[in-house]
């Protein structure tokens, strides 16, 4: 096993192994770069998931302590749970539904396409679809997607015969199982997928495509890479020129340690990344490290969401089969005629018994729940994802009254529902309710969004150094040997899952830092 | 150390009505799963007194007619075990309980549905609700018994997935073209 030392000044440092540092790491190995990725949380693996979705959630989940404020919904529901990632080895990749698709052109143009939208910060992201293409294509094969490649798609269960013939129905024309990166027949040393329906809670036969069996494993063969778990990073420190020099963690002793770098890169997912900068401000970099243009943590985004369940008479078993086993992609396009800018996904989901009991309608309680959960296996189930807007409000931010196990302050956060959102849901919400009543549901019902599961936009990208944090390939504007390299990156969310994205970023990432490292620009 | 003893006689003599209708039910899924005819809980905290009250609490806060006293009793025990392991917890659940009563005119257990539903309403949102709620949200719909009742089949890896079990097994709608859902891999 590869070690580097800590005062080894040569090593490029990863903060967190999921779509974003996993896939980052991986890459900078396969080209002789040493990498030393610290980790939160701890490894698991494909025999130690468990197939029940609470335990799931304690094993995978990050529960360190966060705030919220603002209209939003889920700071009344669950105010210490702002969102549904995880603390593990693999990242969030570990509980994620696979779903992977590419941005639209006219998304990477989001102010040019939509025009100045009141109270929302919208930008043009600095790269086009055109430059992201050919990563899309590494990603794609990377990740085994589905309709890609020759890959064929998956088959869809009982929840997508529903979905199917309600879009049909409602003349909807792009209805199908979807890309997914989740092998729908053995791949890369990997099998196919036996339609488990544990999506969410690590897929036991490693179907899913996630860094924690794929890059990681990939990365340490090439004997370039040391992973420290268990390694929660409190801050970055800097040197006197302002270039970023160390980073400093609590081991799995809770022993803080130093490790030098020549260059850090920050995954830890778009809450915890922005939170890091934050809390690692000096007397140089005052408001936070790279913060000179005041925007780190804002503009946070967690697309727009909600789902909606349906009654049936007939038996579904949702819960049999991949949780995203199908999409609906006819309303994604940008129609302003419909009162919003942008546009959504619709995609099945199902939920174990466990957590249709705790997101059906958290809080309720009384006959009316009850009533549906003694249809729970008759419901079909679709969640609707969606373009949000960038608003400097919406926002992570150190909230002092409350410290982690470190003493740290724990983040923050905000976040009001913009008009936008707010016109594109009740759509949705409309849309999705009409696909089910098309094949004779007897009730539907719209579910709040979730904890988020996309978390987006905090440290964004962008042309100028006064609008965002960093530059087209995720390098900090005012620290240039440091690097974002998760969805906090994100100038506009566009509606598409984002993973696909953040991993075809960190791979044209690795090229850029790897022809910096070598002409010595870092 | 106490227990509440969950038999059937007991409750159509004892608890009278309130339990009556639930053991109706003797004969779901559950019935054969469940300890059913007599059992009981053992308490670390709570008196069975108080375990009662609780019990009836959670049936009203999420009325499953046929679903058998067991699942609801391990709501209770799991509320026990938290009274056992935080003393604030035990304090809040005996003087909620008191509440329940006293509000019920005397025993809880009895009091019309009605009123003990108003009673809850009146409660919602207080720490003593708040606490049996979210407690009862996740035990009651997150164990075996439960998911029999309702029909999920649970951890589905050791049978080796739906792949071969009814996953694409719905037959009142037409099946959709391959091109939208490919057939399995071989
Ligand atoms: C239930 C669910 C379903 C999803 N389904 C889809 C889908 O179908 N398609 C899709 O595109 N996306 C999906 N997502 C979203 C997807 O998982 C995320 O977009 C993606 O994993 C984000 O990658 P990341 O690198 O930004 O962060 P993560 O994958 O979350 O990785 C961040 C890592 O950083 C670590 N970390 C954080 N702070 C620190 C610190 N201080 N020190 C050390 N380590 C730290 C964390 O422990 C974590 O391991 C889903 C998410 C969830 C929760
Ligand atoms: S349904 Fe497929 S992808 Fe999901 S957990 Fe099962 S095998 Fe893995």
């Amino acid at each position: 096993m590869t070690t580097y030392q800590y005062d080894d000044d040569s090593v490029v440092v990863i903060i967190g192994s999921g779509a974003g540092g996993g896939t980052l790491a991986n890459e900078l190995c396969q080209k002789g770069v040493p990498v030393v990725l610290l980790e939160a949380g701890k490894r698991e693996s494909p025999a130690t998931f468990i197939n029940d979705e609470w335990p799931s959630f304690s094993q995978l989940s990050w529960s360190d302590p966060r705030t919220t404020s603002g209209s939003w919904r889920i700071a009344r529901d669950f105010p210490n749970l702002p969102a549904w990632i995880c603390k593990t080895v693999g990242g969030t990749t570990t509980h994620w539904a696979g779903a992977s698709l590419r941005l639209q052109e006219h998304e990477f143009r989001a102010r040019d396409t939509y025009g100045a939208i009141d109270g929302a910060d919208l930008l043009d992201w600095p790269l086009t679809l055109e430059d992201l293409a050919p990563y899309y294509a590494r990603a794609e094969d990377k990740m085994g997607v589905t309709r890609t490649n020759d890959i064929p798609g998956l088959p869809g269960n009982n929840n997508f015969k529903v979905m199917y013939n309600g879009a049909t129905k409602l003349g909807y024309q792009h209805c199908s199982t979807g890309r997914m990166a989740i092998n729908s027949q053995p791949r890369h040393g990997r099998p196919g997928c036996q339609q488990l329906g544990f999506c969410f809670q690590g897929c036991k036969m490693g179907a899913k495509w996630s860094t924690l069996y794929t890059e990681i494993p990939a990365a340490e063969a090439t004997g370039k890479l040391e992973l420290r778990t268990q390694a929660q990073v409190l801050r970055i420190e800097h040197d006197a020129r302002g270039r970023a020099s160390a980073v400093v963690y609590a081991d799995a002793n809770g022993q803080l340690q130093r490790q030098k770098a020549r260059v850090v890169a920050v995954a830890g997912n778009a809450i915890e990344t922005p939170r890091m900068l934050l809390n690692s401000q000096s007397s140089l970099f005052p408001q936070g490290l790279a913060n000179g243009s005041g925007t780190v943590g804002r503009y946070y985004m967690r697309h727009t969401t909600g789902s909606v369940f349906a009654e049936f008479d007939e038996p579904v078993h949702f819960y049999r089969g991949t949780i995203m086993a199908g999409i609906i992609s006819d309303e994604v396009v940008h129609r302003p005629e419909r009162g919003f800018a942008g546009g959504y996904e619709m995609e099945t989901l199902s939920l174990g018994l466990p957590f249709m009991a705790a997101f059906f309608d958290p809080g309720a309680w009384g006959r009316d729940f009850a009533s549906v959960m003694d249809r729970y296996t008759h419901l079909a189930g679709m969640w609707i994802v969606g373009e949000d807007m960038p608003r400097p409000t919406n926002r992570i931010t150190l909230n002092d009254e409350v410290r982690d196990a470190w003493g740290l302050p724990v983040a923050n956060v905000h976040y009001d529902d913009h008009p936008n959102d707010q016109a594109m849901r009740e759509h949705a919400y409309r849309q999705g309710e009409a696909v089910y009543q098309a094949v004779g549901a007897t009730r539907t019902h719209r579910l709040p969004p979730f904890p988020s599961t996309h978390n987006l936009g905090s440290c964004r990208m962008s042309a100028k150094e006064s609008d965002g944090v960093c530059n087209g390939y995720g390098q900090s504007h005012e620290v240039a040997n440091l690097f974002i390299s998760d969805g906090s990156q994100f100038t506009t969310s566009a509606a598409e899952n984002p993973t696909l994205t953040i991993v075809s970023l960190a791979i044209r990432q690795a090229d850029y830092i790897a022809e910096q490292l070598r002409t010595r620009a870092v | 150390m106490s227990e509440m003893t969950l038999n059937r006689r007991r409750f159509l003599q004892g608890a009278g009505s309130v339990l009556l209708g639930t053991l109706l039910f003797v004969n779901g899924p559950v019935a054969l799963a469940a300890p059913t005819h007599s059992w009981s809980l053992p308490l670390t905290r709570l008196s069975g007194d108080q375990a009662e009250r609780l019990l009836v609490m959670v049936r009203r806060l999420y009325p499953h007619d046929s679903m058998e006293d067991a699942v609801y009793a391990l709501v209770v025990k799991e509320l026990d075990s938290r009274a056992a392991a935080d003393p604030g917890v035990a304090e809040l659940l005996a003087s909620g309980v008191a509440t329940l009563d006293r509000e019920a005119g005397g025993d809880w257990r009895t009091a019309e549905v009605k009123r003990q539903l108003a009673i809850l309403g009146a409660m919602e949102g207080q720490p003593f609700f708040t606490q049996v709620r979210s407690v009862a949200v996740v035990a009651l719909y997150s164990n075996e018994l439960a998911y029999l009742h309702f029909g999920y089949e649970g951890a589905s890896y050791p049978k080796g997935g739906y792949l071969h079990r009814g996953f694409n097994d719905l037959s009142w709608l037409p099946d959709p073209p391959v091109k939208a859902s490919p057939k399995p891999f071989a």
